[in-house]
């Protein structure tokens, strides 16, 4: 095993994928001689020239569309999106080229493509640089969406997603960039639609995805001391989602919390809490809980950012209220 | 209020045949008089079909556009790609694919191009290199200019044949694709199917720049005025157009002239023009003047132009017997070409 940061997991399984493939190529803004906005990219530009590493104008409907189209025509695109908060310009060539192509073309033509960057909050961004996107493009049927939560996870999904057929969203963190993790020295790959048990409990089910887990580990440590076993099983794939594994917990421990950095409404708690009461119905001895950011756009003020994200606090009070503990 | 037509044909066209002094063969005008009165007559019954209400959804006709993909379908090479909108009918159909498939299509059938899935706006026909059929307006100028990237990318000497409507040019999509497309020297060649609306809004009432063979300048990509309304026209323009992209001299935007007999779909009451300006563009018909050249240089006897006519016409009929006598898709097709991944875990709630 060796140490590596998350940028250099994903930029591992980039490379990886290039040297063993011809059809892969990297497109996005500041990917090739800046080496990446986020140093994900560095490097890649003198290993794989300027044919395969391209910087684009800051046009994302734009290169995302080019991108589609070549994946129509054989080629095997990875688009970085400095953060998906931009991708919405390109969300046309997402939703409604990419992920239809293959059903529209009753089979003709498919887009192995990967749309990739930082997701969710990352500081002092204001409301529109800090959105979550899992729910997103998770309605929609033709995608495939990915949100890794350590290196680990970020190299092999990133690996399996560049060798999908179908076209993959993948949801990385700014915040998350320089975490670092441990990896094997050789290649792996880890499937899509799997979820990942993070931590083994026996009296309440976390589930969450993404950076913010973190936040489930913290209090899951605290929560031991006072008594309390968590579970943590990371979504790792938001489409599709592993319900069985959450399901399976859930059988288990009786009792399931869902954290998510993103808003309630038409949310991925939202979804595993009616797939909990629909086929686990009679496992459930509380209510499921879950712990979202508020129903507001993401503001700038620390107080407001404080007040609007997930905390340790309010995970611990849903654990317990599941448990009938103050 | 009445809207006058920015390009009236007379200033593109000059009445009367060419046919003296073409540097086209018999056999090209053959076909193109073949495969134009199939795309006429195809969409003549296709309009009807709709109006008996034989199927159902958006129905854009392609009648009076004629000229330019038989234009283009002679001047392009077999490994070229070919994409376009909504008024997807006549560019598959010039490609050489069977009517039979494309009016399935139509009728939501199984055996329709794309097996029902993807209706009158969304034709495909992979083994022609007809790429959609796209129903988002300036969606497929940037997907094309990706196939023309990825022919690019692969070394080969293919281009990209992308169409749109002069409605489409106001799209950002244009803009941000026009810029990379120069700035990489892809192989593509913009086709403007200028046919002066918008759905009902004309030209000059979008813009103050009604001269849409300038909206590449400011990416310096090189552009042409071309007469629609004649394949000739149309075909030496694609052909330069087309060399320069395989020269690896970039892209090339051409305004292409011409007209829609028929409304923008088919519940438009096309109050937004005069009778008269349709009867002014009908006079340049293509079709008409196809046949005027080869009946003034006697190459076909009147026998085999009627044995024309009937071939048409049986396409046409069987098409739609074809498509009349098709299954429709059954539930489990549902399911079906959404993911490559043949296993893929559908939320099934019954």
């Amino acid at each position: 095993m060796k140490t590596v940061q998350f940028r250099e997991a994903l930029r591992e399984a980039m490379s990886e994928e290039m040297r063993r493939d011809e059809s892969v190529f990297l497109m996005g803004e500041e990917v090739a001689e800046y080496n990446g906005a986020y140093k994900v990219s560095q490097g890649m530009l003198d290993e794989f020239g300027e044919k395969r590493v391209i910087d684009t104008p800051i046009a994302e409907l734009g290169f995302a569309g080019i991108a589609v189209g070549a994946s129509m025509n054989g080629l095997r695109p990875i688009v970085e999106f400095m953060t998906w908060n931009f991708a919405i310009l390109a969300a046309d060539q997402i939703i409604n080229s990419a992920a239809k192509m293959l059903q529209m073309s009753g089979g003709q033509y498919h887009c192995p493509i990967v749309f990739r960057g930082g997701n969710g909050t990352a500081g002092q961004l204001g409301a529109t640089h800090s959105q979550s996107f899992e729910a997103f493009y998770a309605h929609v049927p033709g995608l495939k969406v990915i949100t890794p939560s350590n290196p680990y996870d970020a190299k092999g999904l990133l690996k399996a997603a560049i060798r999908d057929n179908d076209p993959v969203v993948f949801l990385e963190s700014e915040k998350m960039y320089g975490d670092k993790g441990e990896i094997p020295e050789g290649e792996y790959i880890i499937p899509i639609g799997v979820a990942d048990i993070k931590r083994k409990g026996t009296d309440v089910t976390i589930v969450s995805f993404g950076k913010i887990i973190k936040v489930a580990y913290e209090a899951a440590e605290l929560l031991e001391k006072e008594g309390i076993s968590v579970e943590i099983i990371d979504l790792r794939t938001i489409r599709p989602i592993d319900y069985a594994c959450v399901v399976e917990s859930v059988k288990k421990t009786n009792r399931c919390v869902v954290l998510e950095e993103s808003w309630p409404l038409a949310s991925i708690s939202s979804e595993i809490s009616y797939h909990l009461q629909r086929y686990a119905f009679d496992y459930l001895d509380a209510p499921v809980m879950r712990v979202t950011q508020t129903d507001t756009p993401f503001a700038f003020s620390p107080t407001l950012i404080d007040e609007a994200l997930p905390n340790i606090e309010r995970l611990i009070k849903a654990v317990k209220s599941t448990l009938y503990r103050n | 209020m009445a809207v006058k037509t920015a390009s009236s044909p007379s200033k593109t066209t000059k009445k009367g045949s060419v046919a003296s002094k073409s540097k086209f063969s018999k056999e090209t005008y053959v076909k193109w008089y073949k495969d134009m009165l199939l795309i006429r007559k195809f969409e003549d019954k296709t309009g009807m079909l709709y109006i008996q209400q034989k199927f159902g959804g958006f129905c854009h006709l392609y009648i009076g556009q004629e000229a330019i993909v038989a234009g283009t379908a002679s001047a392009c090479r077999p490994g070229d790609k070919h994409m376009t909108a909504y008024r997807d009918h006549a560019h598959p159909i010039a490609l050489g694919t069977d009517p039979r498939i494309l009016m399935a299509e139509l009728y939501g059938r199984v055996t329709g191009c794309s097996k029902g899935k993807g209706g009158s706006m969304h034709f495909f026909d992979k083994e022609k290199n007809f790429m959609g059929g796209h129903g988002i307006v300036g969606a497929q100028i940037v997907m094309g200019t990706g196939v023309a990237f990825s022919e690019k990318y692969n070394g080969t000497d293919n281009v990209a044949f992308v169409s749109m409507g002069d409605g489409a040019v106001r799209q950002g999509a244009l803009h941000e694709t026009f810029n990379m497309a120069m700035n990489w020297k892809l192989p593509v060649v913009y086709i403007i199917e200028n046919n002066n609306y918008a759905m009902g809004t004309s030209v000059e009432r979008t813009t103050n720049v009604t001269d849409l063979s300038k909206i590449g300048l400011s990416y310096e990509m090189p552009s042409k005025i071309v007469d629609g309304m004649r394949p000739e026209a149309v075909h030496e323009a694609i052909e330069e157009a087309a060399d320069r992209a395989r020269r690896g001299e970039g892209p090339t935007l051409l305004d292409i002239r011409t007209y829609r007999y028929k409304g923008h779909s088919m519940s438009d009451p096309q109050k937004y023009r005069s009778k008269d300006e349709v009867a002014e563009w009908m006079t340049q018909d293509p079709i008409e003047h196809c046949l005027r050249v080869i009946q003034e240089n006697k190459w076909l006897t009147e026998a085999e132009l009627k044995e024309i006519d009937a071939w048409v016409k049986k396409e046409v009929e069987e098409s739609v017997e074809f498509a009349e006598n098709s299954p429709y898709p059954e539930a489990h097709e549902l399911y079906e070409d959404v993911y490559m991944q043949t296993d893929y875990p559908y939320i099934k709630e019954y």
